[in-house]
């Protein structure tokens, strides 16, 4: 079995005001479109001038919340660089590929390719930390930031005193979001953020952010939080499938479902993917607190690290913000937070966090 | 909990050949893979060589039954998969808790080019089946699905060390008792997004590369599949022959010098070299044989000379890149070079490094430019370096 892990500091980029040292959620940024744009910080903060001018968003965003985690964690640089991006760095990739479609492969530069790769933010924050620990980079799909979790755990075993900075980030493009459009996910009339989760219409809207954390085996002086368990589960046939594993999670980490506080969701506003949801909070979790976050940070396949962020967040606080409410508040204390998402009904994860 | 991590088989599909057999029978005649380009369509055709597969996306499609509009990246996983599997002789897959963990670098890419010059004209054409798959995690799931792998799937991009990467993730599932087996490695097509992307950088030889040796000016683009199949004592004992060899050791460092170069000393080779064999728990002079990253750039043949004289002391092991033969696979290339070691533990096959003519000024050594098998090999290990600092090195062990 593996144990928990001790989460010593959080740091995150989203299309609410996380970045600018403002209490989680005090203000509530809506939108009225189906792209939900990240607020920028100041990035200068962090990222020299010259440098910031030729990095994408993707990155700027990537360092930024790297920064935000290691400072509250009170350290300069991890033990270990782990991340996980579905997209990767679209802008760069976009930029090369319009040149190199629209010249013919003639006279490219090599910037945009450089920083194309996948695997660019973590190494960036390497080198920016001069960290020469281990680096690695997920790529896949719904599971990208699952999958960074999942090696972290691992290398957590083995190296229980490491402190591994871990985090999930995609970027928006103006092309990413118009090729998206046409296969039809996002909501095209009447949107608003406050009342999307209750629009039983087709349809979603578009996310983006970074969410980083420093996690170690051992707890040190700044955790807040421990992440107890993770599992992922990848095209569930049927709704038996997905209420048998979550039966199963349960069991296997010993956890009673009363003792979960709140159950947080990735309900994106998309009634037929929103089932999913139903059907987990209502066979297992009478008694919790619905929560939900993709109305503020939008859906994205790493949404789930803004989702592990806010739960952080209230565990900290010992309560939900009334933004993240779905229906009532049921519980006294937030102590435990179960955080069910999936992304398009193919990718479902289930990852348990306590206070510490 | 699993003590031990066993090769159980491998499958390979490169420019040298469409499987094991093949790729081996090539190098024992000394037949590099890489020609003028043929099947890619691209500007830079006769220009700059490469190390294609030989067939079409047609003939990919018919071998493996996937429609002919998928992605080239994932017919080729796919093939070289099926592969690995067989070749364990375990049978039925679905009796297993079996992982498929797959690196790419530019997922559909081969696809997702041809969509844009449509799209780029008007954002309401070009056909969406030709970026429905163009994620780098779309490639693993297509050969997870044809497989019927459930229990576990992840794709990792760390440029050109991903497939060695997935096979670390692999070991330490197993270890920790998560999986029974998992399928390792990577696969990557050619693309013009990379032909053009490498050519920016100018480390493209417009000539055959010529790894560690004075002359060499730049490296081949190759593409391919290539995956290990790694297993846990139980299944080991299982298999109705003998498995390969054992994954003794790995480590993953970062150069943190520059987001493409290495650094003069290779300090982040270094560092995955010497962990890996720490890890493994075996000293410099136990490696009978280095599979060299060998890209045949100038900086990177110099670094990862230097980092292994400074760790070998003077008593380098046998050497050899075998991308002189495949060209460079890119997130392939871990999977490849790993099913390569594998059979160099084996069979004791030493690969040569072809088209070796100059000694490297920089280092005392200097690669094997012969094949033999036979060879007493107890320890190979096998290097991968790559963008973003990323460097991998894996160690297989009798």
């Amino acid at each position: 079995m593996i144990n928990k892990m001790y989460i010593r500091g959080t740091g995150c980029v989203s299309p609410q005001q996380t970045a600018d040292g403002s209490g989680f959620l005090e203000e509530v940024r809506t939108y009225q479109t189906s792209r939900l744009p990240v607020i920028d910080p100041d990035y200068k903060q962090w990222i020299d001038i010259k440098l910031i001018r030729r990095m994408s968003r993707v990155i700027k965003m990537g360092v930024a919340a790297s920064q935000l985690s290691l400072q509250e964690a009170g350290i300069q640089s991890p033990t270990a660089i782990i991340t996980g991006t579905a997209y990767g760095c679209l802008a760069d990739t976009g930029v090369f590929l319009n040149k190199m479609v629209a010249q013919e492969e003639q006279m490219l530069t090599p910037t945009a390719f450089i920083q194309s790769t996948h695997n660019t933010v973590a190494g960036q924050i390497a080198l920016m930390l001069s960290c020469h620990g281990y680096n690695n980079t997920f790529v896949h799909r719904g599971f990208s930031f699952e999958n960074a979790l999942l090696d972290t755990m691992l290398t957590l075993q083995e190296n229980p005193t490491a402190q591994i900075l871990t985090g999930g980030v995609d970027e928006i493009t103006d092309q990413s979001h118009a090729i998206l459009e046409r296969f039809g996910l996002y909501k095209s009339s009447n949107i608003d953020t406050t009342n999307i989760l209750h629009s039983e219409t087709k349809g979603t809207i578009n996310g983006e952010g970074a969410a980083f954390f420093v996690l170690s085996g051992e707890k040190g002086d700044n955790a807040v939080a421990t992440i107890d368990a993770m599992a992922t589960l990848y095209k569930p046939t049927d709704v038996y499938e997905r209420m048998n594993f979550c039966a199963d999670f349960l069991s296997k980490n010993n956890i009673e479902p009363t003792a979960v506080d709140v159950i947080l969701t990735g309900r994106n506003g998309d009634f037929s993917s929103d089932l999913s949801y139903d059907h987990i909070e209502s066979s297992y979790f009478p008694g919790a607190t619905i929560a939900c976050f993709k109305h503020l940070c939008g859906e994205y396949p790493t949404a789930s690290s803004f989702g592990v962020y806010a739960a952080v967040q209230m565990l900290k606080a010992g309560e939900v913000p009334p933004a993240m409410l779905f229906g009532e508040a049921k519980h006294k204390q937030v102590k435990k937070v179960l955080l069910y998402n999936h992304h398009n009904n193919t990718h479902h994860s289930f990852i348990l966090l306590s206070v510490c | 909990m699993s003590q031990q991590v066993w090769i159980a088989g491998g499958g390979v599909i490169c420019g040298i050949g469409k499987n094991v057999e093949e790729c081996l029978t090539s190098f024992e005649n000394m037949q590099p893979g890489i020609e003028d380009m043929h099947y890619l369509q691209s500007a830079h055709k006769g220009v700059f060589p490469v190390a294609e597969v030989k067939s079409s996306n047609a003939e990919l499609a018919a071998a493996t039954g996937l429609k002919p509009s998928t992605s080239r990246t994932a017919m080729l996983s796919l093939l070289a998969v099926q592969e690995a599997w067989q070749s364990t002789g375990l049978g039925d897959i679905k009796q297993f808790r079996v992982g498929f963990i797959s690196a790419n670098t530019v997922g559909g890419m081969d696809k997702t080019e041809d969509f844009y010059i449509d799209f780029l004209a008007n954002p309401q054409s070009g056909q969406l089946r030709h970026v429905v798959n163009h994620e780098c995690g779309a490639a693993t799931e297509i050969v997870a699905d044809a497989m019927g792998i459930k229990h576990h799937v992840s794709t990792i991009s760390t440029a050109c060390s991903s497939g060695a990467n997935a096979l670390m993730l692999g070991s330490r599932l197993i270890k920790a008792g998560m999986l029974d087996a998992v399928i390792a490695g990577g696969t990557d097509s050619l693309t013009r997004f990379t032909v053009n992307g490498f050519n920016t950088l100018m480390i493209l030889d417009q000539a055959l590369c010529r790894p560690f040796d004075d002359t060499r000016t730049g490296l081949n683009l190759g593409e391919g599949a290539g995956y290990v199949v790694l297993v846990n004592d139980e299944l080991a004992t299982k298999l109705p022959g003998k498995p390969w060899c054992k994954l003794s050791g790995f480590a993953n460092a970062n150069d943190a010098y520059h987001q493409t170069a290495s650094s003069p000393d290779g300090t982040g080779n270094y560092l995955a070299m010497k962990t890996a064999l720490e890890r493994s728990g075996i000293e410099p002079k136990d490696v009978a044989y280095i599979n060299l990253h060998g890209t045949g750039t100038a900086n990177n043949d110099v670094s990862e000379g230097i980092a292994i004289e400074r760790l070998f002391a003077g008593a380098t092991p046998p050497a050899s890149s075998t991308k002189s033969f495949t060209g460079h696979t890119l997130g392939a290339s871990g999977g490849i070079e790993a099913v390569f070691s594998s059979l160099a533990v084996r069979d004791g096959i030493i690969y040569p490094n072809a088209r070796f003519q100059h000694q490297m000024k920089e280092l005392s050594f200097s690669p094997v430019t012969t094949f033999s098998k036979g060879n007493d090999l107890p320890h190979v290990v096998s290097n991968s370096f790559g963008f973003g600092g990323n460097c991998s090195s894996l160690v297989f062990s009798r």
